[in-house]
């Protein structure tokens, strides 16, 4: 199929950037993230029910230097995306769409998805984290 | 204009439409799922880090557990059926090729599929203990 040559609307180069765009492509990375994500879990689960022996490759993935990076960015992902999806579930309601508000609980999802991470592996870390 | 108009809220005019003809069904969705999964997550999170550095036995144990088990596939049909609202739309702003259009939108919706099945599955062995 031909495609016409249409005008396009100014595309992001031509912004400065700022915060809100910043949150807006993060949930889309994050979503995407945690899409391949899904498919791990689907797979730690299948390998849980085959048998210790299929069990022991999962941890010992999770375990080696980059299992933990991999499972540290997935928990970021899942705070982020969380954090942030409540307030786009605010929005549809129709709160927050003032400037300012906007400014604020961006920063209220950036920071919030840090701390968020660093609770979880607090707590890991602090159980003795995975074997 | 019937008399009863007066009752209908103004979504009766976007059901149906949109470019699959599903209107905001497939908005709807998405909140349901997300909301779902805004508690599901807690407790899944929860779960997996109290599982953290625990042995096999324990492990599957605690999935087979019939609560555990119950909110497990919970989480994982909202998280699957999720991403592939999500997803659908990535591709929709993205991929603008009609046939690599279809050909990705069906290997993601049988990928969502496989995976839910696939999990859900593996659940329902432990928690029936085969
Ligand atoms: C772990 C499971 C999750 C996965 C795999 C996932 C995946 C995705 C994906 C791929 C998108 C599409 C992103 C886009 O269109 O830019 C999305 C959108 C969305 N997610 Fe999630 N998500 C998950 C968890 C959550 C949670 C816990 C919440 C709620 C607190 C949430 C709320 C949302 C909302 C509201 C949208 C729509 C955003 C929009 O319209 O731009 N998601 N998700």
């Amino acid at each position: 199929m031909s495609q016409p040559v249409r005008p396009l609307s100014p595309h992001l180069q031509v912004y400065r950037w700022q915060i809100q765009m910043v949150t807006s492509i993060l949930h889309r990375g994050t979503g995407i993230i945690l899409a391949v994500g899904s498919v791990l879990i689907a797979a730690a689960l299948a390998c849980l029910a085959a048998g210790p022996e299929a069990w022991a490759c999962v941890t010992g993935l999770a375990g080696s230097w980059f299992g933990l990076l991999v499972l540290f960015g997935w928990t970021w992902a899942l705070a982020y995306h969380w954090i942030n999806g409540i307030r786009h579930l605010l929005q549809d309601a129709g709160l927050g769409y003032s400037i300012a508000q906007f400014v604020r609980n961006g920063w209220i999802t950036v920071i919030g998805s840090l701390v968020i991470t660093g609770l979880v592996w607090g707590v890991v870390i602090s159980r003795g984290g995975f074997a | 204009m019937s008399r009863f108009d007066r009752f209908r809220a103004p979504i009766k005019n976007a059901r149906g439409l949109g470019s699959a003809k599903d209107g905001v069904h497939h908005f709807i969705v998405q909140r349901i799922t997300a909301v779902a999964l805004l508690f599901l997550a807690i407790y899944v999170v929860g779960l997996v880090v109290t599982l953290a550095g625990a042995d096999y036995a324990t492990a599957r144990a605690a999935v087979a557990h019939p609560a555990n088990a119950v909110l497990l596939v919970a989480f994982l049909l909202a998280m699957f059926w999720h991403a592939q609202l999500g997803l659908q739309v990535v591709i929709e702003d993205y991929v603008h090729t009609p046939w690599l259009a279809i050909a990705s939108q069906l290997a993601v919706r049988f990928a969502c599929v496989l995976a839910a099945l696939a999990s859900v599955f593996a659940v329902v062995r432990i928690a029936l203990g085969t």
